[in-house]
Parts: C-alpha cells; structure tokens; sequence
C-alpha cells in the first residue's frame, strides 16, 4: 500500500495533475476569506464593466494630495481623450481644409494637435461636411481646449441652506492621491458579468459548487457502479441478467436526454445543487458498471478466489477481501472520471437553463448561461465566459492528468 | 493381506456442457470414475480435454449439467453454502500457478489461518495457533518464524507452493486434488513437492488426483491413471498396464509424443 | 571424433543488464562455446540460470537493457561482435543467424497472412526480389518441411499453435542461415505439436537447410533427442558440457548430476527410482558470491569453494566442468550416495 502510494507520486503526470488540482482547491477555498462578500451581491450598476481597478472619485477628493511633476503627463492625458476616431476625423477635416496629407500624422499627437490649432475654423467650408458633423467638430475642438489649458478643476458642493455653490476643493493637474489611501478602491481582475456581479468572487464560488456537485454526483455514479458492477459481475446467472438489462437500458437512452427530462421535471424550484448533483450521479453509473462488471468477470475465476471458496468464507467476504482490493485501483480512476463529467455534465445542464436554481448559488455551467443569454460573446465582454471556460478546462484536464499518471502506475505496460 | 480399498469419490455420466445452442461445448462427456482412499490418481490429457473442468466439478466450484457425484458412497449435496464447507472439509486443491493462489493484499498467516479457523480453531489462543501454523511450516521445511507477517511477493515460487501443501497439512482432508501441482516449478524443486505430497499419503491415507497434461510425472507419482480426451475418459487402469502397455490408440500417440531417454524415441510418426 | 569446421565461436563473452537505477546484473560472464558445421548444441537448465540471455547475446544484436560489455562472435570466421547494431540487423541477422525467442509464435501480425509476412522479411533483407519469387520460395521451402502450402494464404488466427509455431520457424531460416538460434521453441505447445516441431528442427539439420542449431530448454529429455552436444547453465554460468549422451548419463557437476536425476519419462523403470531435489535457491546475480555460485546449494561443499573462484576444468574431447574437485573424486562421490 504505502509502496504503491511511494510510486504514485514519482509519476510526473499525476504530479502535475494533482498539483494543478490541489492549486485550483486551496484557491477556492482560501480566495472567500479574503473576500468575504457573497457571490451574488450585485456591486455595478450597470453591465459587464471591464476587469480593473476601480478607485472611488468622492474618496479620493478627499484624499491626500501630491504633487507630482510627470514629463509625459499631459501627452497622456491627451492621447487618451483622443481616441482612434477623433484622430481620423480631425485628419479628415484638415485634408479638406488643405493641408496635405503627407503632413498629417496621427499618431503624432503634439503635430495633430498643433496643426488643429493653428488651422481649425469652425466656419471653415470643408467639402461633405453635413450639419451634425459640424457640430461634433465644434464639440471636439471645445473639449481639446479644455486638454490644452493647465487649468485645474474646482469641486463645489451645494449648500443645502442657501443652495449656492460653494467651493470645496481645487484639483490641479498635478495632484495625485496614493490609492492605499484612498477609502474605496475595489480591484476587479475579471471586472462584473451582466447584472454588475465580481466576476472573479462569483467564479470562486462557482467552482466551489460546481466541485461539489462533481464530487457528489462522481461519488454517487461510483458506488452505484461499484456495486451493480460487483453483484452482476461476481454472482452471474439472474442478477447479472437483471442488472446487465437495466444497464443497457440507461445505455439506449442517452444520459443527457434523460438529465435534462428528470431536471425538467423536478421543476426549477426545487432544483438546488444537491438535487441536481443526485440525478446527475443516478443517471451517469453506466460505464462505470460495465467497466467493473468486466474486470470482476476476469478476476472471480481467479486461483486465489477458488482458494478462498474452498477455505470456507462467504460470499461477501470474497467480493470485499479477494475482488474488491484488486479492482481499487481501477475504480479510483473511474471516480477520477466520473467525477470529471459529473462538473461537465452540470455545466451541460446549467447552459440550457435546467441546472439548480439561479438564486441561490452560482455555478460555472450557470455563468456560462448567463453570458450566452446576455450576448457577452457577441458584445465582445470576454471576462464573462472565458475565465469560465479556462476554469472548467482546467479542472477536468488535471483530473484527466492524474487518472492518466495513475494508469500508468498501476498499468506498467503503459509506461512511456 | 490386502484389506478391501474403500471408494472414497466417483461419479457416474458426470457432463459439463457450456453455452447454449451452436455455441455449446461439452466440456466433459458423461466420464465415470472411481478413486479409492489412500490411492494416487492421475487424470492425464491435453489441454481441451476437460480434465480441469473435471477436478472443479469434483471440487464442487462447478455443478454437473448431468450425472451424479457420490462422496463416500452417499449422493453429494452441496447444495447449500453450509453443506459445501463440510464437504471442503474434506476435499482440498493445490494449483498449478503458486504466485496466483495467494491474495496479494493479505499476509500470508491469513492462508495458514484460514485453515484452523476452518477446522473450529476460531478460539483457540494465539499461542496455540502459532504452534500448529509453525507445526505446518516445519513439515514442508519452512520456519514459520521467518515467513510469518510476510506478504506473498517476498516468498519465492517454491515457498509458495510448499506454503500451500502446509495449508493442506492443517486442514487435513480426504481427498486432494492436485493441479499441475509442479509445472510451474523449477525441475530441482519438484521431487521436494512430490515428497511432500506423497507422505501426506503415506500418513493421513489421503487420496490424492493429479490433473495434469505431463504423463512422465503420471507415470512416475500414481497408482492409477485415467486418460482424458476431448471430454471422455479413454483409458484408465493402473499407471504400468495404461503406460507401458496401452490399449487404446491415443494412449499410445501420447506417449509416443513424449521424448525418451531411456529407449530410442520414434519420430517417424508424427 | 571427427572435427568439423567451426561454424560459430564465442570467446569470453560477457553482457549485462543494466536497469533503469543504473544498476548492473552481469547476465553472460565469460562464455565461450564452439558449435562445428553439422552439429547441434543444447542449452539446458532452469528458469533465471541465464539462458536466454546467453541466446540473446549470441544473436550480436542487443536491445536495452542488454549491453555487449567484452568477447568475441565469430560466424563462420566472421567476427561480429562490435558491428554496427544497423549493420547486424541489415546483413546478420536471418542471413547468418537467426534467432527464435520464446512464444515467437506470437510474433506473428495478426492482420497479416503469413505469406505477406514472409514478403515483409525477405525484402527487408533482400528488396530486389519480386512477390513471385518469394511466393515461389516460400511455397517449395514450406513444402519440403512438411508444411502445406495453403498454410501461406492464412490469417495466424486460422491455424493451430503447433502449425504457428512451425510457420514461424520456416520464416526464420527461409534466407539459409548459417545457425539457428531456438529458445524455447516447443514449450507452449501440446505434446504432438511438440514432436512436430522437433522433427522440423532435426529435418532442417539433416537436410542442410542450417549449418548449426542452438536450442535452448529447461526440458532435458527433448535436448537428448535433437541435439548432439549439451550445456547445462547455472546462475549465468556454463557448469557443464559435453556430448548429450555424456552429459544426462554421466554428469559430473553437482548439480548437473542434481538436475539428471530430476528427470521424469514415462518409460520402464522410472518409477522404481527416487528423484533428487535440490534444496534452496539459486544465487542473486546483482551480487554474486565470490567462489562457486553453487556452494550454498551443494552437497559436497568444501571451505574452499566458497572463496576460490571456480573456472571451467577442460578435461578433453570437448568435455568441461566447473568444480575444484576432480573426476575421480566427483564419481567416487556419486557412487558412494
């Protein structure tokens, strides 16, 4: 025992898989500590708000203030507030103004600038250019004066008796606030899903459930397998006739086909997570029944079996002490990959709307759902479902990897 | 004085088939036999002829489609599980892989205890156990002391199968049947196992079945030989009448089909 | 006795097995043999003595974990120890000898008919010749053994193991080598099968199909039928050898003498005479003792022999043993007992 457990660890495939594995669970247990809030609390109002680090304004006028004098601070400010389209449109502009095209650069800022500057005119006759156009150029350049100037802002608040505006803050342009002091600084590193929920609390909590759910449901398939596995494959005759015809029954009927009716049909109510897992686990047995049944078939006519038989002992005592320790290995892989579908099998359920409830916990199958009904593929809003996807991917490809590590240690003929 | 040898097992039309339809296949083709107490029988052929098939429908792991079995002249009934350890009590089996008889999880004190719980020893003191299990290993030239809390793939293969004729002394029962008990063995070992097995005879007058395909070894170890062919027993009488002068045409091919050292041997008709 | 040419001789060799912990376990230590063109050598004793290993290092052609350390191969005065393994597989190996492991039944593809197969090992060493050729070749070769011809357009799942076996001999020798190497070739089989195949193996030596036959077996009675001369191994090394009749008649090694008289027949006369069984276990050849590997196992062990090293006593017309006592004390021994 504890030799096989020396070798199991000296495979590399099983040391990466576990490792990745054991990183995924220590994160997803470890993560809520550290932030406390529940999953679901909706903190955006708004949708799918991009991953970042999101400072409170009102607290950081308040803040502490320094000054600090950054060379390329106002190139920055200016070439972020003029995005891809004002460049093409002021070049647009100033071609049908005159100005060569040669001369326009705009990636140059300063020169784009510059000759804006020194040629726009707002009633400046340009070829095509319709009234609403005009406008947006009357607007740019007015909000490319205000970048220009070095004035500062000033933050008035009202005065609830008077209702003047009274001056409470002057911002300059070099003030800066240290974000450790600032009161409210919120990090999103996958930023919010639709409903304005922290993608990253929530795919910590999803994966929390979703393992559970696999664990439950792997387990569930497992014992039942086990268990029709050794009863038809050990006793034969009529209880293998039996178990076999009900086996090739859930084999006719496509499992999924039958998940999605039996989900269907306990309602959405009364769908929690535990449900779910349960009929996932009742209706995924199949293969691992055949698998167990066929490995028993092979060992019962064993010597050490008929040896056993004519010693006296029992049924039972055989199937536990001459069948069962031979098959271990066999079926801790099987849970490995029940376990493994079990998590694929809810996000199965889940897209299609028929997983646990929506209310109450997420799950990495409802996640995706959710992007996929509020269209973030086609918006473009990958945090919403790629982590998701990495996520699941992850999972099930260090749970493939260890049972792949540990097929090699107890198959020797598969080692490379 | 030869006093008058007692039946101890025979059977009579005894058939296995498998399967069913076209794809049945008779195993073993309605055989009867007779064995005596304290005689050494060989049940010879190649493999196909149902020898093995035989030894476990007499061992009581496989029932008979047809035919009866009679134990000490009474009909056998093993039709229950109780009725089938009282009837282990008295009919034991050695087999031919010694690496393949042994449960590889267990130590090997589990064999050698199985066996006095098997006779009532369930609760007899610890001390009492040991002495018999160092009793057993003694009488196979083994120190229980060294193998004791030993598990299966420390021993080497001719431990293990003097481990199991140690088993057999502890459960001391009637009839053994021996499987191709030293096939697997090396040739140096073999006369040690056969020693062994023949004073278990010599003591406790166990009758003791070979199953086996080597007819030298049939030769050399019965008082009686049986050969087995394709499901039917062809010849049987003692081992120099079925040996050296064979009745039948296929006794005769299977000992013309092994090499001889002794006269020249014919490979003209192969 | 006449001599013939020598058509195979070893020197010295040594080979080793070196694990996968670096680990080495010295497989073939210094044996030399002679075979003579005509004449067949049996390779006899039990599992684990370093039989098959010895057949795999006279083949000259080495897989992992088997390495050539030192010694000599000389086929038919061509020395092919140290070639290039390419250059052993392309023009030794099925033109000069050629090796059948255990089970080499099994070798046989079993999606191929057993003509595709042949076609597949002459071109590989003969790629100029034409599928008629081959199919010629192969159909007079099979024939003049005995075997029919339609056994060419049959899947290996059609036919028996005997017939398999036989098919997979043919194969080996169909380019004529010079010796033939056998492990085993007989054992999985049933006893008639058997027979068979030793009358094709004696029908390839009459017949002059090989020059030389090496067979290789743990069952003596079958090498006192086929081969002329006998080597009994133990724990990698050769104890005895000498003509098959001097060998299982008259042995001189103890345990040579141990392992004649654990020969059973069904003959006359057998069942009056009391086996011998050797007790204990042959040595761990990782570590193997300093004097003689038997010491701990024999009978007449002396102080000695556990810390001289024991070298192989020749002691004439091609008869050599491995022990420090004489002739005439081992026999005097014998008789004694």
């Amino acid at each position: 025992m504890k030799h096989t457990i020396q070798q199991v660890f000296r495979s590399g495939k099983f040391i990466v898989g576990f490792g990745i594995f054991i990183a995924i669970l220590l994160f997803v247990f470890i993560y809520p500590l550290f932030v406390p809030d529940h999953p679901l609390t909706i903190i955006g109002q708004g949708t799918f708000f991009e991953p970042g680090i999101y400072v409170n304004v009102y607290d950081s006028i308040g803040s502490p203030k320094y000054t600090l004098n950054l060379e390329s601070a106002a190139a920055k400010r200016i070439a972020s507030k003029l995005s891809r389209d004002d460049r093409t449109a002021m070049k647009e502009w100033l071609i049908g103004y005159g100005i060569a095209e040669e001369e326009i650069d705009i990636e140059d800022t300063s020169g784009l600038l510059e000759l804006w500057t020194n040629n726009y005119n707002p009633k400046a006759n340009i070829p095509g250019l319709t009234n609403a156009k005009r406008n947006y150029y009357i607007r740019l350049n007015a909000s490319l004066q205000g970048l220009l100037s070095t004035e500062g802002v000033i933050i008035a608040a009202k005065n609830p008796q008077t209702g003047a505006l009274e001056e409470r803050a002057v911002v300059a342009q070099s003030d800066y606030v240290n974000i450790s002091r600032v009161a409210n600084v919120r990090v999103l590193p996958l930023g919010t899903d639709n409903f304005g929920r922290d993608v990253l609390t929530e795919l910590v909590a999803a994966a929390r459930v979703s393992l559970q759910i696999g664990f439950v449901a792997g387990f569930i398939a497992t014992m039942i397998g086990l268990t029709l596995g050794l009863l038809a494959g050990y006793l034969g005759g009529l209880v293998d006739d039996i178990i076999m015809f009900f086996t090739n029954l859930f084999t006719v009927i496509p499992g999924f086909v039958l998940l999605i009716l039996i989900s269907f049909s306990i309602g959405q109510e009364r769908r929690g997570a535990t449900t779910v897992a349960v009929v996932i686990g009742f209706t995924s047995w199949v293969w691992t029944t055949r698998a167990v049944r066929a490995q028993v078939i092979s060992l019962r006519n064993r010597d050490h079996v008929n040896l056993s038989k004519l010693s006296g002992h029992s049924i039972v005592y055989i199937i536990l002490n001459d069948i069962l320790p031979y098959i271990a290995s066999y079926v801790v892989m099987a849970l490995i990959l029940q376990i493994s579908s079990g998590i694929l099998a809810e996000a199965g359920l889940s897209i299609l709307g028929l997983g646990p409830k929506t209310t109450e916990r997420p799950t990495l199958g409802l996640m995706m759902n959710w992007a996929m009904i509020y269209q973030a593929h086609v918006l473009g809003k990958w945090w919403a479902y790629l982590p998701v996807l990495v996520t699941i991917a992850l999972i099930t490809f260090s749970m493939n990897l260890m049972n792949t590590g540990l097929d090699q240690v107890f198959n020797p003929a598969l080692r490379d | 004085m030869t006093k008058e040898r007692q039946v101890c097992l025979s059977g009579t039309g005894v058939t296995k088939v498998f399967g069913l339809g076209r794809r049945k296949t008779v195993a073993v083709d309605h055989v009867d036999f007779s064995f005596y107490e304290g005689e050494v029988v060989s049940i010879v052929g190649e493999s196909g002829s149902g020898k093995t098939t035989l030894a476990k429908m007499l061992l009581g792991l496989l029932n008979p489609t047809e035919g009866e079995i009679y134990f000490q002249g009474q009909k056998r009934d093993i039709s229950t599980h109780r009725k089938k350890r009282e009837y282990w009590k008295n009919i034991q089996a050695i087999f031919q892989d010694p690496f393949a008889s042994y449960n590889i999880f267990n130590k090997i004190d589990t064999v050698l205890l199985d066996c006095i719980h098997m006779r009532g020893g369930r609760g007899l003191p610890r001390a009492k156990k040991v002495e018999m299990m160092a009793q057993a290993c003694s009488f196979v030239n083994l120190k229980f002391e060294e193998l004791t809390n030993k598990y299966p793939f420390e021993l080497s293969g001719g431990q293990m199968q003097r481990l199991m004729i140690a088993r057999i002394f502890l459960l001391m029962p009637k009839i053994l049947i021996a499987d191709e008990p030293t096939s697997m063995i090396d040739a140096c070992s073999r006369a040690t196992i056969l020693d062994m097995l023949m004073q278990l005879r010599n003591d406790i007058g166990m009758t003791i079945i070979f199953i086996t395909h080597d007819i030298g070894l049939a030769y050399y170890v019965s008082d009686t030989v049986y050969i087995m062919e394709r499901g039917k027993i062809v010849e049987h009488g003692s081992a120099d009448t079925v040996i050296l002068h064979p009745r039948e045409a296929y006794t005769r091919r299977l000992i013309s089909d092994v090499p001889k050292i002794y006269e020249e041997w014919d490979l003209s008709t192969v | 006795m006449e001599m013939g040419k020598t058509i195979l001789e070893v020197n010295e060799l040594t080979t080793r097995y070196i694990t996968r912990f670096g680990e080495s376990v010295y497989a073939v230590d210094h044996v030399s043999l002679k075979v003579e063109e005509g004449k067949s050598l049996g390779i006899a004793g039990e599992s684990g003595c370093g039989k098959s290993t010895l057949a795999l290092s006279l083949m000259g052609y080495y897989f992992a974990p088997l390495h050539y350390m030192s010694g000599e191969i000389i086929i038919d005065g061509q020395n092919i120890s140290g070639m290039d393994p390419d250059e052993v597989r392309k023009s030794i190996l099925g033109r000069e000898i050629a090796y059948i492991p255990q089970a080499a039944m099994n070798a046989l593809n079993p999606t191929q008919k057993v003509l595709s197969f042949i076609e597949d090992v002459i071109q590989a060493h003969d790629p100029y010749r034409t599928k008629k050729e081959i199919y010629e070749l192969a159909k007079g070769f099979f024939e003049s053994l005995g075997l029919p011809a339609e056994v060419l357009h049959k899947y290996p799942v059609e036919l028996s193991g005997g017939m398999k076996q036989r098919t997979v001999i043919a194969t080996a020798v169909i380019l004529f080598p010079k010796v033939l190497i056998a492990d085993e070739p007989s054992s999985a089989l049933d006893v008639t099968s058997q027979k068979m195949v030793i009358k094709m193996l004696r029908n390839l030596m009459e017949d002059g199909f090989i020059k030389s036959l090496i067979f290789i077996t743990h069952e003596l009675p079958l090498l006192y039928n086929v081969t002329d001369d006998i080597m009994v191994m133990y724990a990698g090394q050769i104890v005895e050898k000498g003509t098959a009749r001097e060998v299982v008649f008259d042995p001189l090694h103890p345990y040579a003498k141990g392992l004649m008289g654990s020969i059973i027949v069904p003959e006359e006369g057998v069942r009056s005479v009391k086996l011998t069984a050797i007790p204990g276990v042959p040595p761990n050849l990782k570590k193997p003792p300093m004097g003689c590997r038997f010491a701990d196992r024999c009978k007449y062990v002396m102080p000695e022999c556990r810390v001289t090293s024991v070298g192989l006593r020749d002691i004439g017309g091609g008869r050599a043993y491995r022990c420090l006592l004489s002739e005439e004390e081992l026999r005097r021994a014998y008789k004694h007992d």
